[in-house]
């Protein structure tokens, strides 16, 4: 079958990376997996000696953990969430985009959740969680939320894959990978009644997956705003955190986007106008974002509470105005611009916003976990400072590594860009375009049902 | 049912810090290294937290002994994952060092501060002077749990097994907890928040009384005294 198919050829260069290796292939697997081995040793270090090792202190006892949890998890928004929209709203551009969007997200959730894990002083005693788990504790709620996530979009990531698989199958010489295609490809042969199975469990996935996504950083934001501290005791916190989400989630996948079209030589599938069109989004997002930040923080001002304005002063003013002001630099005075104007929404300027947002949403969650903790109600104690130990920073790295050492992985035993998905929009969408604009035509509605 | 409670009166504390000292004493409460203490890791269970009011020339500094408020609406027992911090039926807000994860969100969310981390394994770092004065009564925290103090929990169970064994119901005065026994301005006072006839339901009664941060509906058992107004 794979030999006579000639579209094969036209799609060569999503096969390529899979069946060709180069010599950087190794040496990026090799740097990555010595960073990921410096993380591991440094959890080893923390395991062996306790939480001591990190730079955590009273009162600021949730640091760096929780703020990568919290950011890998806003990450994950990029994902199966953005595909599932453009899927379910029909937009072609979709096509190349979907699949590198569904990995990001299956692989920053597991890394998020990890950072939990990470941060647990008695990792040891997680069965806990199992026996004695009290469901009104907001941790429980992330953690049925994050794994519910997880495991739909997994398989919201799978399904529509079966078809390539089957591709892969049918090229690759014998041996453990194509045992491994055999498996997962199910028996694909792509009769019509597994076309018409397939698209409606994707287009079930696809309605499924939109709530619980929004769901899963709703209950992360909840964590915060259900206990009564200054500044975290938020009604927007729910909302804020999922626009937050969705935000740094399309900014790392506009990053990852040029990184593969760069690496994997996707110029033809990854075009200017993905960019130029996610841009917009992320502009969108942009104006939301700072809509809900200029909301939370002059509600707090004009309310003029004692113990809300020492925290709000520590961030505008005080030790964390640095990080404050970065924050609003990086997830607004830089990237607004830059995609505002059609001029600057290339795939440089989109990457540079993309890239400012990252690093200013990480900032954001820093900004909204620190303050807080080190400026406690009981004055005496709103002293408190925290500065990461290099058991943190190796950790963070760590996790940066694996998330893209495991990409790497990924794109070595799959397409990165959906085959049979960018095939049948050849296919196919001119001819549902035409059906439709057809449609259109006025009166053509009416009639039928005025003659019956 | 008792109703445990403490009533801390403002106007006699003199800030001398011997109820700091003799809860670390009597609840083994770890004395953290120098390098520790300096990275704010200290714990004290019982802690004299102090306020300045005013500038200079109209200036006053005021004391407060904080041990845990024991709240009847604890903020921190409603967010464990794993029930190891709960209110009990006699009203302490109890800790299960061995359930515990370590998750720390206990002491994110009490408002009070009070809850204490262990970083490291503290009793074992600490000079074996200490680990020879240590309570049998109180077991030594691992590394990687949560502790608070407990109104000397180990006190009331000696004194129930010892009110069980001469054959009674307990009385007022069998159970005190090392803080209030030591103060020497008698300024803390212990007892049965419930029984009306009771010293502590009496004093918390008084014009003077106000508890900590009531505004957040926590409704502690620590009361405080003061002809001032009310401390924060």
């Amino acid at each position: 079958m794979a030999e006579t198919d000639w579209r094969k050829e036209e799609d060569a260069i999503l096969l390529r990376p899979i069946f060709a290796t180069g010599r950087t292939y190794y040496l990026v697997v090799a740097v990555l997996g010595a960073l990921v081995l410096w993380g591991l040793v440094s959890y080893i270090v923390q395991y062996e000696n306790g939480l001591g090792v990190t730079g955590m202190n009273f009162p600021v006892s949730w640091s760096f953990y929780i703020i990568n949890f919290v950011f890998f998890v806003g990450i994950s928004h990029a994902g199966t969430l953005i595909s599932a929209i453009l899927r379910l709203s029909q937009a072609e551009w979709r096509r190349p985009i979907t699949r590198i969007a569904e990995v990001i997200t299956v692989l920053v959730l597991g890394i998020g959740g990890m950072n939990i894990l990470i941060d647990l002083g008695r990792p040891d005693r997680l069965m806990n969680l199992f026996l004695y788990g009290r469901y009104q504790s907001p941790l429980l709620w992330d953690a049925t939320s994050i794994t519910a996530y997880f495991t739909a979009s997994s398989v919201y990531l799978y399904i529509p894959m079966i078809p390539d698989i089957a591709v892969l199958r049918d090229r690759s010489p014998p041996g453990w990978r194509s045992f491994l295609y055999r498996v997962l490809a199910m028996g694909w042969a792509g009769t019509e009644r597994q076309h018409k199975v397939l698209n409606r469990a994707v287009a079930i996935m696809a309605v499924l997956v939109v709530p619980i996504a929004v769901s899963v950083h709703t209950v992360v934001s909840f964590v915060f705003s259900m206990t009564v501290q200054p500044m975290w005791h938020s009604t927007i916190f729910g909302p804020y955190f999922v626009v937050g989400a969705i935000f740094s989630g399309i900014a790392a996948l506009l990053v990852i986007m040029a990184v593969l079209r760069k690496v994997f030589h996707l110029e033809d599938y990854l075009q200017p106008i993905h960019f130029s069109y996610l841009g917009l989004l992320l502009l969108v997002m942009v104006l939301l974002w700072f809509y809900f930040t200029f909301a939370e923080y002059l509600t707090t001002y004009y309310g003029n509470e004692p113990n809300e304005m020492r925290v709000f002063f520590a961030k505008l003013s005080g030790k964390y105005a640095p990080a404050f002001w970065a924050m609003v630099a990086c997830n607004f005075a830089i990237p607004l611009p830059i995609l505002a104007f059609r001029r600057t929404r290339t795939i440089l300027g989109t990457v540079i916003a993309s890239i400012s947002i990252i690093i200013g949403m990480w900032l954001e969650r820093f900004i909204i976990i620190v303050p807080t903790l080190a400026n406690p109600r009981l004055r005496q104690y709103a002293q408190g400072s925290y500065a990461p130990s290099i058991v943190e920073i190796g950790i963070m790295v760590g996790c940066f590594a694996l998330f893209s050492l495991l990409y790497v992985l990924f794109s070595k035993l799959f397409p990165i860009v959906s085959i049979s998905e960018v095939r049948e929009g050849r296919e196919k969408t001119v001819e549902i375009v035409k059906e439709r604009l057809d449609r259109y035509k006025p009166g053509l509605g009416k009639l039928p049902r005025a003659t019956t | 049912m008792p109703r445990w409670g403490m009533v801390i009166d403002l106007d006699k504390c003199t800030a001398c810090q011997a109820c700091v000292v003799a809860c670390q004493v009597e609840n083994n409460v770890p004395v953290v290294e120098e390098k520790e203490y300096r990275r704010r890791r200290a714990m004290s269970w019982m802690k004299i937290v102090s306020e300045t009011e005013g500038s200079y020339p109209d200036v006053s500094q005021r004391f407060m002994p904080r041990p845990c408020m024991m709240c009847d609406n604890p903020p921190c027992t409603r967010v464990c994952p794993v029930h190891a911090t709960y209110l009990n039926p006699e009203g302490l807000v109890a800790q299960i060092y061995p359930r515990c994860i370590g998750c720390r969100f206990c002491i994110a969310a009490c408002p009070y501060t009070v809850k204490y981390f262990n970083w490291y394994d503290y009793h074992d770092r600490g000079p074996d002077e200490l680990r020879k004065a240590d309570n049998p009564d109180v077991s030594a925290r691992p590394k990687g749990v949560v502790e608070k103090c407990t109104f000397c929990h180990h006190r009331l169970m000696k004194a129930k097994d010892k009110a069980a064994v001469e054959n009674r119901p307990l009385r007022q005065g069998d159970y005190i907890p090392a803080c209030v026994e030591t103060c020497p301005s008698r300024a803390m006072y212990f007892g049965d928040l419930s029984d009306p006839e009771s010293q502590v339901a009496q004093l918390a009664k008084s014009p003077r009384a106000f508890r900590l941060m009531e505004d957040l509906g926590t409704q502690p058992k620590v009361v405080y005294l003061s002809e001032r107004k009310p401390y924060g």
